[in-house]
């Protein structure tokens, strides 16, 4: 039982960085109805911006408390990414906005290789993975009996659901927000009303990158070993988390990682009892999808849309 | 004669590969190798723009069915080639033929089967979960065939090796020529105007009684097929295949080939599948500057020149002006 509850958790934190990610994916469906696959990539820039903003600011925060240190190298990177999404978004996605689907998505995968090719180039992050600086010192936590926790994890898990609450009220309760809600209902509609789309569009690339980079700095101090094809596997199973919850509903999208993050971590704890290699982990998402698209293309949480004419 | 011309230009290819086959041992190694490259690359390209171009769907996972066509057709040459041989008189070109033949068949039957498994859910809904349906599936074939027992039909991580080097000058250009003119055909028929018209507009075809989600899913499994046949070929000429080989780069190759040369347009997806074989070949010193390149282009190709350096119909508008 004990170990049971033991994966259960572990998959909560990690299923809690899928949500984050999931979150980026699911909110550019809903105001622009396309897949942004170089948001996983946007997720490896956010855990190198990490790497390198903690290498340049370790002589200034030297003294300071590791929490301050976190929490600016958090904002920073986040930044970072927003800006580096927007100008992705203006330069290779604006362009099409009127042409076919199928183009966006095209440029969208040749931005996402683009953005991993240039990494791995020597003279930019390099193919060998790095290590990622251990800004929370790590202990376990004591009081939980036989379950281990480390504080790392809980603060993983703290930054997570507070970035997702932080989401929740912009979306929510800002004038920012319901411009959105109002462009991904009805795109004409909102720009009659007085909706700038061209710049929600923009803000809402931003505030998706910017948390696909909290989480990449979230997923790296959970796994200090960081290269330029992080991305790829946490961002398809992040997607498959944003079309589980409903692509396009955002609490959905937060269920449908934390889904994602416990089932895998349950299949990955247990398939050695039944003789599966646990290399299959990575093939739970995928076969998740499938039964998705199989009986419930909408989600769980999601309408079922009627493509109009 | 007319109505028969695609045939003839079928039978002619045949013959001419049939004939330069018999004179290929003439032909430089390293050339002949580069040719045969093409020539694989060529049926990928095609097969592929049947799906991406002539149906206007998104399949990012060409390699993954060319990796089930490549290990299903050297799993029947290495376990059972001795007794299909055998079967067919022993030694000599016909023995040899025919076993290839079936392996190459059963390789590609293998690689339909699993197109049709991944299509059938992914193509009922709109393109864009095609794409991401097939590129998760071309990542599972790679680590299921990796975790595989290393003395298993398989051979895990290693992959299979000693696999009889059958692959010839008629045969990857023969298959070339049936899959061109199985691909042309099918989307010049009465029948195949359904492809085009699922591609131009999905909702009007519908409503026209065009039963979408059946084209979608005879393309891709034709496709998937003829990528089958491209991966037995490739593992008879290489005669060595690992899961490695099979990966989403490889995949990425073909769906350039494809943008390349437009998307729809038979004659530019060859002639950009052979340059860009040759170029690879000629730019191994720049390898890790290929997908740099590649990926920019992909963006520029998009936003410039959507419709390929080719585009379909290129031809025509020049005959009638």
């Amino acid at each position: 039982m004990d170990q049971f509850l033991q994966q259960i958790l572990n998959g909560l934190f990690l299923g809690s960085i899928y949500a984050l990610i999931a979150l980026g994916y699911t909110m550019v469906y809903g105001v622009l109805r396309f897949i942004n696959f170089a948001h996983g990539d946007v997720f490896m820039l956010g855990a190198f911006g990490g790497l390198l903003l903690h290498k340049a600011l370790a002589p200034m925060l030297g003294g300071l408390h590791w929490s301050v240190t976190l929490v600016v190298v958090l904002l920073l990177s986040m930044a970072v990414c927003a800006v580096f999404g927007i100008g992705v978004e203006f330069l290779a996605y604006r362009p099409l906005r009127q042409r076919p689907r199928l183009n966006v998505l095209i440029t969208a995968i040749g931005v996402s290789l683009f953005i991993e090719y240039t990494g791995q180039h020597p003279k930019v992050f390099g193919a060998t993975p790095q290590s990622f600086p251990a800004i929370i010192p790590s202990q376990n936590l004591s009081g939980l009996g036989s379950l281990t926790v480390t504080n790392t994890q809980l603060i993983v898990l703290v930054t997570a659901i507070a970035l997702m609450v932080g989401l929740r009220f912009i979306v929510m309760h800002t004038r920012l927000g319901l411009a959105m809600r109002a462009l991904s209902l009805n795109p004409t509609a909102a720009a009659l009303m007085g909706v700038n789309n061209s710049i929600i569009i923009s803000f809402t690339f931003g505030l998706g990158s910017a948390l696909a980079a909290a989480g990449g700095i979230l997923y790296a101090s959970l796994y200090p070993s960081i290269d330029p094809f992080m991305g790829v596997l946490p961002g398809l199973k992040a997607f498959v988390a944003a079309v589980l919850g409903g692509i396009g509903n955002i609490p959905g999208a937060a269920l449908g990682g934390l889904i994602i993050g416990v089932t895998e971590t349950l299949v990955a704890g247990y398939s050695q009892e039944f003789g599966i290699p646990s290399g299959y982990r990575d093939g739970v998402a995928f076969v998740i999808l499938i039964l998705i698209l199989l009986f419930k293309p909408s989600g769980l949480l999601g309408k079922v849309e009627r493509e109009k004419v | 004669m007319k109505a028969y011309r695609a045939q003839l230009t079928l039978l002619v290819a045949l013959l001419v590969s049939f004939g330069v086959s018999y004179f290929s041992s003439s032909i430089d190694d390293y050339y002949l190798d580069i040719l045969l490259n093409v020539g694989i690359n060529i049926i990928l390209a095609v097969s592929l723009n049947l799906v991406n171009g002539h149906t206007g769907q998104f399949s990012l996972g060409h390699a993954a069915f060319m990796a089930v066509g490549a290990y299903g057709a050297s799993i029947v040459t290495l376990e059972m080639g001795a007794s299909l041989l055998r079967m067919f008189g022993g030694e000599g070109w016909f023995a040899t033929s025919m076993t290839f033949g079936i392996a190459l068949i059963i390789g590609g039957i293998c690689a339909a089967a699993c197109g049709w498994l991944v299509g059938v859910p992914s193509l009922r809904l709109r393109g864009d979960y095609l794409a991401i349906v097939t590129l998760g599936f071309n990542e599972i074939i790679r680590v299921v065939l990796q975790n595989t027992n290393s003395d298993g039909p398989f051979g895990g991580a290693l992959g299979l090796k000693g696999i009889e080097p059958y692959t010839n000058f008629f045969w990857v250009f023969g298959v070339a020529a049936v899959a061109i003119y199985i691909v042309s055909a099918m989307v010049n028929s009465t029948h195949g105007r359904g492809f085009l018209a699922v591609r131009d507009d999905e909702i009007a075809a519908e409503s026209m009684g065009v039963n979408t989600v059946r084209y979608k899913v005879v393309a891709f499994v034709t496709g998937s097929f003829f990528a089958g046949l491209a991966g037995g070929l490739y593992a008879h000429l290489r005669t060595t295949i690992s899961p490695e080989g099979f990966n989403f780069l490889k995949s990425v190759d073909v769906v350039v080939m494809v943008i390349l040369g437009g998307m729809g347009s038979t004659v530019g997806v060859i002639l950009a599948a052979i340059v860009l074989t040759v170029l690879n070949e000629f730019l191994r010193d720049f390898e890790q500057y290929r997908m740099i390149v590649f990926s920019l282009l992909l963006i520029v190709m998009m936003i410039v020149r959507p419709q390929g350096l080719l585009p379909a119909g290129i031809w025509k508008r020049r005959t009638k002006a």
